[in-house]
C-alpha cells in the first residue's frame, strides 16, 4: 500500500488473485476458488474502504476486519501481502509447519487477524461485542465481517443477527459470501437460506445485494453501507463466482475443496495475468 | 436408562422441588445476600473496564445488583449463549473486561466452542461465573452441571475457581477481575450460606488450604463441599475423629504441592470430596498426581456425583440420596476408618 499508493482497486484485486494462487501452489491444493471469488471484495474492503496503517495492525483507530470463515485466509493472507501487513516472501509459508500463516485463520498467529475462524458461525457474535466495544469508546470506526453463505446455516449467526439490530449497530458492516457452495454441496441443496435480502429486512438491516466481481458494484455497496444514515446493521450479500479471474477454473465442477493438478498453479498465474488491467 | 422412580403411594409426605431462585442454606444458617452481585459492584467503582453481560439470567446469578448500580455498563444479550460469549470475546478484545453470567449447564454444555474458540484459544480476558453448578438444583439434568468441571478443565487456558460461601465469593470475585485471563467460577447465588469467616479464611488465586486440622481424616474438597466437610469434621468431632480440611477453590491451575505436602502427612485416610461427577472433576486430577508422583495414601477414596443422569426432586433429598449432605458424608467417612 506504501509503496502502490496510485494502483486501480482492479490491480489490487489482481495482486489479491495471484499471491492467493502462489499460496495455492505451496499447498499443492486449498481453498482457492473461494479466494479467487472473494478478491474483489477484498480489494474494495482493504484498498477503498477501511481505514488502517500496515505497520501498525492494531493502531487503535483502526476499522476491524473479521474472518469468520477461517479457511479463507488464505484470501486475506493475500490482501495482507498487497497491504503491506506481512511480507511477499512469508506467502511461501502458508499452511507450513511453523508458519505464521496457518490455513484456518488465527488470532495469535498472524498480525491483522482480529479472531479464530473455522469453527463457522462464530464471527457475527465476536463483531457485536467489538462494536459494543467501540461504541463504548467513542469510536467512530467500522467492523466489518466476512462470512460465508454455508454458515448461515449456524443459528449463532441468526442470533447474532437479532443481537446486532437490537443494539443497533451502526458500526456494523457484515459481508456474505453467496458463491452457493458448502462442503456437501450447493448452499441452497444443504439447507436453503433463501430469500436472504427479505429475511435481513425483517432481522432489520440494511441490506443490499449485489454481483461481487463486480468492482464498480461493490465499491458503491461498501459506501452506500458506510453512508447509510440510519441506525441498524448494515449486510452486503455478495454473489460470486467460484474461481473467478482464472476461465478454466471458473467452468470446473465446482466443489468445498476444487481440484488443482500440480501444473495447473502455473496456467492459473498465466491466466490471471492475461487478465491483468491495463 | 429410565430414572428408579418407586410406585406412587396417595397421600404420603414429601418434600417439594424449590424453586430456581431458592438459597441453598439450611435452616438457621449465617447468610449474606448476592455476595457476588455486591461484590462486581464494588470492585467495579475503580475498574470502568468491567462491565456485565446475561442471558436472561441476571436475576438467577445476582448480575442484576451490577446492572441496577450501572446500567449502562450492562449488556442483556437475551437467551442466546453463544452470542454471549461471543460478544464477551469482542468487548474483551477491545479492552474490556465481561464478567458474563449464566447457568453452568447452558455455559459449559450449550455454548462450549463459543467458550473454546472465542475466549480460551483467542486469551480473551472474560469472566464466566455460572450458578446451579454440579448438584445444586432439583430439576434434574436440564439444570444440573454435574460435569462443568471436567468440561471446562479440558479446555486449556482456562482458570477454574469454586468457592465455598459469600465470603470467598466477594474475595475471589476481587481476584479474579485482578488476574487477566479466561476465567471460569462456580457461583452460589441468592442468600449464600456465610462460613468461612469463622476460619479466618482470605482466597489466594491458585493456593489450596488448610481450614482446619485433623489427625485422622484429610479432606481435599473445593465448593459447597469444603462446607459440607467442616460441618462434618464438627461432627465427627465430637467422636473423637479428627478430620483436617483441604480447601481447593482453584481446581486449575491446581496446587498441588500443597495438596502432595499434606497427603504426605502420614497414616491419614484420604478423601476427595466435590459437587461434581466422579469423571473429570477434582477428585481424578488428584488422584493422577498422585500416582505420577509416588505418593499413596493409606487409603484413598472420592466422594462424588455418580456417573448417571440425577434424578429431579428437593435438593436436601438429592444431597441425600448421592452422598454429599453433611449427614451422609459424616456416615460415609465414618465407615471408611
Amino acid at each position: 500500500m506504501v509503496d502502490r499508493p496510485n494502483k486501480t482497486l482492479a490491480d489490487r484485486a489482481y495482486h489479491i488473485r495471484r499471491n492467493a494462487v502462489r499460496m495455492g501452489e505451496v499447498q499443492g491444493q486449498g481453498y482457492i476458488a473461494q479466494a479467487l471469488d472473494i478478491a474483489d471484495v477484498l480489494a474494495v474492503a482493504w484498498f477503498h474502504a477501511m481505514t488502517y496503517r500496515p505497520e501498525d495492525p492494531d493502531w487503535e483507530g483502526r476499522d476491524r476486519f473479521l474472518l469468520s470463515n477461517g479457511h479463507y485466509a488464505i484470501a486475506l493472507y493475500a490482501a495482507f501481502i498487497e497491504a503491506g501487513i506481512i511480507s511477499e516472501e512469508e506467502l511461501e509459508t502458508y499452511g507450513s509447519d511453523d508458519s505464521r500463516l496457518p490455513m484456518s485463520g488465527m488470532a495469535q498467529y498472524t498480525p491483522g487477524m482480529e479472531m479464530s475462524g473455522g469453527s463457522l458461525g462464530v464471527g457475527l457474535a465476536i463483531a457485536v461485542g467489538k462494536c459494543l466495544g467501540l461504541k463504548r469508546k467513542g469510536s467512530k470506526n467500522f467492523v466489518y465481517t466476512l462470512f460465508s453463505d454455508g454458515e448461515l446455516d449456524e443459528g449463532s449467526v441468526w442470533e447474532a443477527m437479532m443481537s446486532a439490530a437490537h443494539y443497533k449497530l451502526d458500526n456494523l458492516i457484515a459481508i456474505v459470501d453467496v458463491n452457493n457452495m458448502q462442503a456437501d454441496g450447493p448452499s441452497k441443496e444443504v439447507a436453503n437460506f433463501e430469500p436472504l435480502v427479505e429475511k435481513m429486512q425483517a432481522f432489520g438491516w440494511f441490506t443490499q445485494r449485489i454481483n461481487g466481481n463486480d468492482l464498480e458494484a461493490v465499491r458503491q455497496a461498501f459506501d452506500t453501507a458506510k453512508a447509510h444514515p440510519g441506525a441498524q446493521p448494515r449486510i452486503i450479500i455478495a454473489d460470486t463466482l467460484m474461481g473467478k479471474g482464472v476461465p478454466f477454473l471458473e467452468q470446473r465442477d465446482k466443489s468445498h475443496f476444487i481440484r488443482v493438478d500440480a501444473h495447473e498453479w502455473a496456467l492459473a498465474l498465466e491466466a490471471l495475468d492475461a487478465g491483468r488491467p491495463a | 436408562m429410565k430414572p428408579n422412580i418407586p410406585p406412587f403411594e396417595p397421600g404420603k409426605k414429601r418434600l417439594t422441588t424449590s424453586a430456581m431462585i431458592a438459597s441453598i442454606a439450611a435452616e438457621g444458617q449465617a447468610t449474606k445476600p448476592a455476595p457476588f452481585g455486591h461484590a462486581l459492584v464494588e470492585v467495579a467503582k475503580s475498574r470502568p473496564d468491567i462491565v456485565g453481560m446475561t442471558a436472561d439470567l441476571s436475576k438467577y446469578t445476582d448480575l442484576h445488583i451490577f446492572a441496577k448500580a450501572y446500567p449502562d455498563r450492562f449488556y442483556q444479550m437475551g437467551m442466546a449463549e453463544q452470542i454471549l460469549f461471543g460478544a464477551a470475546s469482542g468487548l474483551a478484545a477491545e479492552g474490556f473486561t465481561p464478567f458474563c453470567t449464566t447457568y453452568a449447564v447452558f455455559a459449559t454444555r450449550r455454548a462450549y466452542d463459543f467458550i473454546h474458540q472465542t475466549i480460551a484459544e483467542e486469551d480473551r480476558n472474560v469472566k464466566i461465573v455460572c450458578a446451579l453448578p454440579g448438584l445444586t438444583s432439583g430439576y434434574g439434568p436440564s439444570h444440573q452441571a454435574a460435569e462443568d468441571l471436567a468440561l471446562m478443565r479440558a479446555m486449556p487456558n482456562m482458570t477454574i475457581v469454586d468457592p465455598c460461601d459469600a465470603l470467598e465469593i466477594e474475595q475471589a470475585t476481587a481476584a479474579i477481575a485482578a488476574y487477566h485471563g479466561p476465567t471460569y467460577m462456580r457461583l452460589l447465588r441468592g442468600n449464600v450460606p456465610l462460613v468461612l469467616d469463622e476460619y479466618g479464611y482470605q482466597f489466594k488465586l491458585g493456593k489450596a488450604q488448610v481450614i482446619r486440622e485433623g489427625k485422622d481424616i484429610l479432606v481435599i474438597s473445593s465448593g459447597l463441599l469444603t462446607m459440607r466437610a467442616l460441618e462434618a469434621a464438627k461432627e465427627l468431632e465430637k467422636d473423637r475423629i479428627g478430620v483436617a480440611v483441604l480447601h481447593c477453590p482453584t481446581i486449575k491451575p491446581l496446587d498441588v504441592e500443597t495438596i502432595r505436602a499434606e497427603a504426605k502427612k502420614s497414616g491419614r485416610l484420604v478423601v476427595v470430596a466435590e459437587n461434581h461427577t466422579e469423571v473429570g472433576g477434582l477428585g481424578e486430577a488428584v488422584a493422577r498426581d498422585f500416582l505420577l508422583n509416588g505418593i499413596h495414601p493409606v487409603k484413598f477414596r472420592h466422594i462424588a456425583l455418580p456417573d448417571e443422569f440425577l434424578l429431579a426432586g428437593a435438593l436436601p433429598t438429592l444431597h441425600d440420596r448421592y452422598g454429599i449432605s453433611t449427614k451422609a458424608i459424616v456416615a460415609t467417612l465414618k465407615s471408611w476408618l
